[in-house]
């Protein structure tokens, strides 16, 4: 059973990969890639948010912290030593896994909504401090020039989200990993009640730290093409909020039960967002936002695939 | 997505200070002008000192409610030629009310539901915050906003010093408002009746009171003091649809540093905050004003949780 459903996902994951290199060769438009891209990423932020958020119970509002230290680690390298892509990455997601590892500090002391509080600081601080870095541009952002693009790809930015595409699959094959593993299930246990899953001998503090790190690095490593992608880099959008709250809000619309969740939420609401961008304005992309959030949260806690379990779970007494 | 958390409002603060940095000693002025400003941060987070403080309501849409009794006060004052405090005031019964309905909706849908209710409430404020920032954006547009009365513009002159006289306007406001909250806290059933249910709400509940209905009163207090705070936001500078995210380190910062619901707390953590904005403002620049509040907040949140002057 545990093997058919590994082979069934990893199928999935290289038919997924398969449509999306095809698309890059056969498909023209380059605005799909462009909106592609943005729901490919915040596929990944959000699978990598809910590790943390949804597993464990903390909710972590420095998603953008994550997005932008990423896109600035991109910037900074483009600058500095003029790396290549995959190398960008690669260093945006250890610096991403050392600042999760200083939130799971930050867990040591705080929950629920203090700990919150924190993570919207540590945001804003590190915000502030990009601001006041002149090499990374200041406040008036960065130009970045894009090396020409490699083989098989048509344009730079039809790679981009196939490299995008890789990262929704590794996220999402570790947040399935940690689900279905020990890892998960201790996550679980410290969620419903952290003194009483100590007691019993969960390592919680481990496993928070654990959580923090992989979706740290995660984050991050979405955040480094995107410099790339826009060309640009500026700290005021980098490290929007908008990211945190999009990201949270696309975890609980899905649920957070599951790793399928988040995937589903990040499609919902960036499909959404990305007709509304293009048919009206970016005001109402944040409104439908947050009355979104506000009705998912009062309506359907468990997100949507919780109301699909509660109609199984109703259909299965019957 | 565009750039949010702008830093204009910080550099009007910056002109007005910088205008005599060499007409006397630049660090006492700071100090002067911090104490000033921390009285105002007082008003706009007292309101958070009960809702947060005393409630344990995660509000982050405090400071997107105060933006709005802000853009109101200033249609107001734009429409009817009133007197922005004034203004304030003859809002402060619609915004009661307004508390009690929210109350009554939050408790209606995470309180009473019990488990995780500060993790989804937190997510259902953000929301809110959000679309009243994109209303004031739809109906108001992005531009900065600001309202006209005879006291905004003109300064006092102290030998060398010169304070606006908006910033004393606002001093002064700020201190009577906190003192009529603390007394009425203090002196009144109602008041004594919130801080026992802060302290122990079963208690309440065995002494045949309804904690629920104390809970939603206070909240109604709690959004009310908005009316006046908000006026004071609109007279010290000129407000955008999202400032408010500038404030929800400010508020939050004031009130965890306060030690959660202490109102004379609130009162010297704020003119703590305030002075030490000021300070760094003159000593870094205007730059690094957004960092100063969240920065000590994560500070306090790491070492004291309980706040500096908190007991609990």
């Amino acid at each position: 059973m545990m093997k058919q459903n590994a082979m069934a996902f990893w199928g999935a994951a290289v038919l997924f990969l398969g449509v999306v290199f095809l698309s890059t060769q056969l498909v023209g438009n380059e605005y799909w890639f462009f909106a592609g891209y943005v729901i490919l990423q915040f596929i990944v932020l959000s699978v990598a948010w809910s590790i943390l958020g949804g597993y464990a119970g903390y909710v972590n509002f420095g998603t953008s912290a994550f997005f932008g230290v990423g896109v600035y680690t991109a910037v900074f390298l483009i600058k500095t030593t003029g790396a290549p892509l995959a190398v960008q990455i690669a260093v945006a997601a250890a610096i991403g896994a050392i600042l999760g590892f200083a939130v799971g500090l930050l867990t040591l002391r705080m929950q629920g909504i203090f700990f919150s509080i924190a993570t919207i600081a540590l945001t804003i601080v590190i915000e502030t401090t990009v601001t006041n870095w002149r090499d990374l541009g200041g406040a008036a952002g960065i130009q970045i020039q894009r090396p020409p693009v490699t083989a098989p790809f048509p344009s730079y930015v039809q790679m981009l989200v196939f490299v995008q595409a890789l990262l929704v699959v590794l996220a999402v094959a570790i947040a399935r990993y940690i689900q279905n593993s020990w890892i998960g299930r201790g996550l679980q246990a410290l969620r419903d009640d952290e003194l009483a899953a100590e007691c019993t001998g969960v390592p919680t503090l481990r496993l928070k730290m654990t959580a923090c790190v992989i979706s740290g690095a995660l984050m991050c490593a979405a955040g480094a093409p995107a410099a790339m992608y826009l060309q640009y880099a500026d700290p005021a959008s980098a490290f929007n909020l908008n990211y945190s709250v999009s990201v949270l809000a696309m975890a609980l619309i899905g649920g957070t039960a599951h790793w399928i969740g988040p995937v589903i939420g990040a499609i919902l609401l960036g499909v959404t967002q990305q007709l509304l961008a293009v048919t009206i304005s970016s005001e109402v992309n944040v409104l439908v936002l947050g009355v979104m959030l506000v009705l998912f949260v009062v309506g359907a806690p468990e997100g949507i695939i919780g109301l699909f379990r509660k109609r199984g779970r109703a259909e299965g007494k019957a | 997505m565009d750039g949010r958390v702008k830093p204009g409002h910080d550099e009007a603060e910056k002109g007005e200070g910088s205008l005599n940095l060499f007409s006397m000693d630049p660090l006492l002025e700071a100090v002067v002008t911090g104490v000033l400003l921390g009285c105002f941060y007082a008003a706009v987070s007292i309101g958070l000192s009960v809702s947060f403080g005393l409630l344990d309501v995660p509000h982050v849409a405090h400071p997107a409610f105060l933006v709005l009794a802000s853009y109101a006060v200033y249609f107001l004052n734009d429409s009817y030629d009133i007197d922005p405090l004034l203004a304030g005031l003859l809002i402060t019964p619609v915004l009661f009310v307004f508390g009690l309905a929210a109350y009554r909706l939050y408790y209606e849908t995470f309180e009473r539901r019990g488990s995780d209710a500060a993790v989804r409430g937190i997510a259902f404020f953000f929301g809110v915050a959000f679309i009243i920032e994109v209303l004031i954006i739809l109906h108001f547009g992005v531009d900065q906003r600001s309202v006209t009365a005879s006291y905004i513009g003109k300064s006092w002159r102290f030998g060398d010093m010169r304070i606006p006289l908006r910033l004393m306007v606002s001093f002064a406001v700020a201190i009577g408002l906190t003192a009529v909250l603390a007394t009425y806290l203090s002196r009144t059933f109602m008041g004594r009746a919130i801080r026992a249910v802060a302290q122990d709400e079963e208690a309440v509940r065995l002494m045949g009171a309804n904690p629920v209905r104390i809970k939603q009163w206070a909240f109604g207090i709690a959004t009310a003091v908005l009316g006046v705070a908000g006026a004071l936001l609109i007279i010290v500078a000129p407000v955008d649809p999202t400032l408010d995210r500038a404030y929800i380190g400010r508020t939050f910062c004031v009130v965890v540093m306060a030690g959660l619901g202490s109102m004379t707390g609130t009162l010297i953590a704020a003119i703590i905050l305030g002075v030490a904005e000021t300070i760094v403002l003159t000593m870094l620049g205007a730059s690094w004003a957004p960092a100063i509040s969240f920065a000590l907040l994560l500070g306090v949140l790491a070492v004291r949780p309980q706040g500096l002057l908190g007991r609990r």
